[in-house]
């Protein structure tokens, strides 16, 4: 349906334009005395100088994934993420744990866990579906390759980037 | 869920369900009675094709039975209809048939109080599996657990522990901990499958399912047990932990492997098939399917399918395939060719295969292959082919389907047969040798894996397995049921009816054919069986059709 958008009627005051360029001309000027006077704040030189020690807790940068104090990859590959994922930057094949390994007991973990970082739009929707706390949005932000491939993040390297988390629910516990 | 329809001849009794007075045929189950009615009755141990043995308690609603005055006659309400007295605590809904004046309430408090604590007492020492756990999202313990149950748990013991991966058989694993003992799988061998292994051990919370110690559960239908036990308890070795069930792409389809032609499910995503699951369609496998039906579906995705047309094994595009083809037909005359159709091919491939035949004039110098195995009594057909009454009707094969092959070895011998054509079949299992395909001139083949012909193939033609095409066939019992695509198929490879189309198009001049459609109301012009359908009128359950001619008498073929 085609939607007409109403064109403003100007004033001759405005038509004219020039009270508006003479408004923009006096910020100019303040702007420069205040830099002759040396009271303005430079810009940060990124990526020089960095703002990351001031991030807050909740800062939304790259998808993670973390193993906790024993060792475990948290995630049970249960594709929830997957699913949630808006612009479908998660692909997951599951594989079941071998029946000798020391978590055999929790039966499932991702064969191949990667995140399309071209994709990922940083939503955070797949740390808040997690039901087993595995994935989370750490503080790097600043992902960059120069092939597509390379912006791909595969299970080892979300690993890396997760690192270790502690104190987290563990239903997987021998006692559950 | 199926509800029985019954005899116009059964009388039918008053019911009133949530206040509302219906009519149901007497006999009904008041839990089909309500489903009837629009109102859904959770059930875990009730399954309409099974015995009910009323242990899971889900089901539970409010009765009642009409008040009677000391002389024994109902007591009638201002409205003229009778009064009800209400049993004062539930009863379960699966294990009673609906009777004259009954009242059953739904949805009352009592009724949902029931339904909460049921719930409470089955999640008392269930494990918290679902991230893992192949029953997600289709489980029923999470559906009413959400819709009926009441949201937090109060049990703050520790939950008793039960084996886990339990290998019951070859193709079966179970989590006891997941098991609510509803026994479906347990009454299913007994009633179903007659092969009466499974039980259930141990005592009060250690209540496990288990087979026969001296048995596994290897039965050729074992895996409908995972198809109807409502949690995740059991669970298919092929399937488990390979996909969640909600990105499944659910495609309607039948199943090929015999004449009884089961109607399925297939679960794909992204062009892979996952899993094969039956669908309910009482006039053909009620919502049963055996394990070697639906397992077999791993060949159309295997590496060596063919995906370019190929003469001489020199790969070529498509036009030059099928004039190359076209001019080795051209090139004999029609008592130099013999034709191989197929029991596997839809109708629509075995009317453009008569239309072939037509165009080359050959006459009688055709067949299918027949295939046949043992029957299982339950719903494995003797017949291997899943369309043979459809190739019969066609006209492609006799009344016995390949009386005729003997002629094809004869002739190749002899040297009266200078070319076949073979349509999805290995010559060599038709009765020809090695030797005998290196003595033709040329063999034009349609397949969709290599196989002892296809070396020998002068033009090879890559065509679609039945996952990728759409079409019809014929069941051992004159059932007209639809196939669908539920997945691409690979490379260059093309619908088998498109190449038939090309191949005369190449060999008589344009058809006009552009889509299935079109095939199939060709069809319906020259076959009344088919006349005033089509693909969609087919429906998903498929149609009885009458075959009015008779196929060409066995007599006529031999010389
Ligand atoms: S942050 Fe959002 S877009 Fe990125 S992987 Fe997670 S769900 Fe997908
Ligand atoms: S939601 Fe969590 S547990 Fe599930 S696949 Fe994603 S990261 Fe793994
Ligand atoms: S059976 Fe159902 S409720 Fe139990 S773990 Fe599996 S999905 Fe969850
Ligand atoms: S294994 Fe499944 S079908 Fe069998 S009793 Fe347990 S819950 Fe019911
Ligand atoms: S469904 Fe009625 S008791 Fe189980």
């Amino acid at each position: 349906m085609a939607y007409v958008v109403p064109r403003p009627n100007l004033t001759w005051k405005e038509k004219i334009y020039l009270p508006s360029i003479v408004a923009g001309m006096m910020i100019t000027f303040k702007h420069l005395k205040r830099m002759l006077k040396g009271e303005t704040k430079v810009v940060m030189q990124y990526p020089e100088e960095k703002w990351d020690a001031q991030m807050p807790e909740h800062y939304r940068g790259a998808p993670t994934l973390v193993t906790d104090e024993h060792g475990r990859e948290r995630c049970v590959a249960c594709q929830l993420c997957e699913f949630i994922c808006p612009p479908r930057a998660i692909t997951i094949k599951p594989e079941e744990i071998p029946s000798g390994d020391k978590f055999a007991k929790v039966e499932k973990r991702p064969k191949v866990f990667e995140i399309d970082m071209i994709r990922c739009i940083y939503c955070g929707l797949c740390e808040e579906v997690c039901p087993e706390q595995a994935i989370f949005l750490r503080k790097d932000y600043a992902i960059t390759g120069i092939t597509r491939a390379e912006m791909v993040h595969d299970k080892a390297k979300l690993y890396e980037l997760g690192g270790v988390f502690t104190g987290l629910v563990n239903k997987w516990n021998p006692k559950k | 869920m199926s509800t029985e329809t019954a005899a116009p001849a059964v009388p039918m009794v008053n019911v009133q369900i949530d206040g509302v007075w219906l009519q149901f045929p007497k006999g009904t189950r008041v839990i089909e009675a309500c489903g009837q009615a629009q109102k859904f009755i959770p059930r875990y141990c009730y399954h309409p094709k099974l015995s009910s043995p009323g242990n899971c308690r889900m089901c539970m609603v409010e009765m009642g039975m009409p008040k009677m005055t000391p002389d024994r006659k109902p007591v009638l309400g201002p409205d003229g209809k009778p009064e009800i007295a209400w049993i004062p605590r539930p009863q379960i809904s699966c294990a009673q048939d609906v009777a004259e004046g009954m009242g059953v309430r739904t949805g009352s408090p009592m009724v949902e109080e029931a339904r909460k604590g049921v719930l409470e007492f089955l999640l008392i020492n269930h494990p918290l599996d679902c991230p893992i756990c192949d029953q997600a999202g289709e489980c029923r313990l999470q559906e009413f657990s959400v819709e009926f149950g009441q949201g937090e748990s109060r049990f703050l013991d520790e939950k008793v522990k039960k084996p886990k991966s339990v290998e019951l058989g070859p193709r079966i694993t179970l989590d006891a901990e997941r098991c609510i003992l509803c026994t479906r799988c347990i009454r299913f061998m007994q009633e179903v499958a007659k092969d009466d292994v499974l039980g259930i051990v141990e005592r009060g919370s250690f209540n496990s399912i288990a087979c026969h110690p001296d048995r596994i559960l290897d039965n050729n239908y074992s895996l409908n047990t995972v198809d109807i036990c409502p949690v995740g308890a059991l669970t298919s070795n092929d399937f488990r932990f390979k996909m969640r069930v909600w990105f499944l792409k659910e495609t309607k389809t039948i199943d090929v492997n015999c004449g009884t032609g089961a109607n399925i499910i297939i679960g794909s995503r992204e062009n892979t098939i996952y899993r094969i699951t039956p669908r309910e369609n009482n006039d053909v496998n009620g919502v049963w399917l055996p394990d070697s039906h639906r397992l077999n579906f791993k060949y159309v995705a295997d590496e060596r399918r063919l995906t370019k047309p190929t003469v001489k094994g020199q790969p070529v595009d498509w036009r030059t395939a099928t004039a190359i083809a076209a001019e080795i037909l051209k090139a004999h005359t029609a008592e130099q060719l013999w034709l191989v159709a197929s029991g596997r091919q839809t109708n629509e491939e075995l009317f453009l295969t008569s239309r072939l035949i037509d165009a080359l004039e050959i006459e009688k110098q055709h067949d299918i292959l027949p295939r046949a195995g043992e029957p299982d009594g339950l719903l494995i057909a003797s017949d291997r082919n899943p369309n043979t009454t459809g190739a019969k009707l066609i006209g492609l094969c006799t009344s016995k389907p390949g009386s005729r092959l003997k002629n094809l070895v004869e002739g190749v011998r002899s040297g009266a047969i200078k070319t076949v054509i073979t349509l999805g079949e290995d010559l060599t299992k038709c009765g020809l040798t090695a030797a005998d395909l290196k003595k033709l001139d040329a063999i034009i083949a349609l397949d969709i894996l290599p196989n002892q012909t296809t070396p020998h193939a002068t033009v090879l033609l890559p065509a679609s397995a039945w996952v990728e095409k759409r079409g019809s066939m014929i069941n051992v019992k004159d059932r007209l049921q639809r196939l669908n695509r539920a997945v691409a198929a690979p490379g260059d490879a093309h619908d088998d009816w498109e190449i038939l189309r090309d191949l005369i198009a190449a060999v008589s001049g344009s058809n006009g054919l552009a889509m299935i459609e079109d095939v199939f109301k060709a069809m319906a012009a020259d076959h009344s069986e088919f006349a005033g359908l089509s693909l969609s009128k087919i429906g998903d359950l498929g149609l009885p059709v009458v075959s009015e001619k008779a196929p060409e008498p066995e007599s006529a073929a031999a010389h």
